[in-house]
């Protein structure tokens, strides 16, 4: 599934006053002690962000939201400051730094909300998809084509692809969580989900559905 | 749930499409890129299909967007 990514030159950070930011952070004494705070303050006030538009979300746990925004941005520094060298420059050093923050704050606000809940039974996702092809107005294929979709979900894929599809893709575990729970990551549960699609996909195909194209909104 | 949502969660984006290592490693380049009203999809080609296939890479996405939005006010 992976495209072949466009290269542009390395270019100096956009936001680089006199001194970059890479250079400030590698300096050695109370120089690179004061980037690295600055650096940190930025981080806090990102995971902040993220944490403060998913209130509700933690709310309902009863979180720490400021302690839970400090241990991301303390994350989010040292996975920073061990990635410098990837700092390729195409970007301004703080969007590039914002977003470990702000993937480090929305892992943990997903991971406090589903402590102690289970991921749903495939049965969620059965019902899902018999109420897509039954309700009112649907069209008579819709029936077939759900079933048949039920039918290859269960015929078609490995235990592992099908429940990463189940869960995250039909029952909105979300996969940072569900990753934690199976002892993987993102990155390889969404393989497994690309690769259980492909397979429905054709599956679906080869029995005369016309999938068709559209795309949702992001 | 609509039909198409349905279908679009459980058969995902077209090809091709970004792994998530990938997206994150470009979303900084490609939120800038969008917030400057540059092709974005273009430039990086496969990010806006993954960001329709993984509910947490956009999730991340429209933090970030957000975010860098708000910093330019």
């Amino acid at each position: 599934m992976a495209t072949a990514l466009m290269t542009t030159p390395t270019q100096r950070p956009a936001d680089s006053p006199a001194r970059d930011w890479v250079e400030r952070l590698r300096a050695d004494g109370p120089e690179g002690a004061a980037a690295v705070a600055e650096l940190h303050a930025l981080l806090l006030k990102a995971a902040r962000f993220e944490i403060g538009r998913r209130g509700a979300e933690l709310k309902t746990r009863g979180g720490d939201a400021d302690d839970l925004a400090h241990q991301a941005a303390d994350d989010a520094l040292v996975a920073i400051l061990g990635k410098l060298d990837d700092f390729r420059g195409e970007s301004r050093f703080t969007t590039w730094a914002y977003k470990f923050a702000l993937l480090e704050a929305a892992v943990k606000v997903r991971r406090r909300a589903w402590q102690g809940r289970e991921v749903p039974l495939e049965d969620e996702a059965w019902r899902t998809l018999a109420a897509a092809g039954s309700g009112a107005g649907r069209r008579a294929e819709d029936a077939e084509l759900f079933a048949a979709l039920r039918e290859e979900i269960e015929r078609s894929l490995g235990p592992r692809q099908r429940e990463v599809l189940v869960a995250v893709a039909l029952n909105d575990v979300p996969i940072d969580v569900l990753a934690e729970r199976l002892g993987s990551t993102r990155g390889a549960l969404y393989k497994n989900l690309h690769d259980a699609r492909r397979k429905l996909r054709g599956a679906l195909a080869a029995r005369g559905f016309d999938l068709g194209g559209g795309e949702e909104e992001r | 749930m609509k039909r198409e949502e349905i279908l679009g969660r459980a058969l995902g984006p077209a090809p091709p499409e970004l792994t998530c290592e990938q997206c994150f490693e470009e979303l900084d380049r490609y939120v800038e890129l969008l917030v400057a009203g540059e092709p974005a999809d273009e430039r990086v080609p496969g990010m806006h299909a993954h960001l329709d296939g993984c509910p947490a890479c956009a999730e991340d996405f429209r933090s970030l967007r957000d975010l860098v939005i708000r910093q330019g006010d």
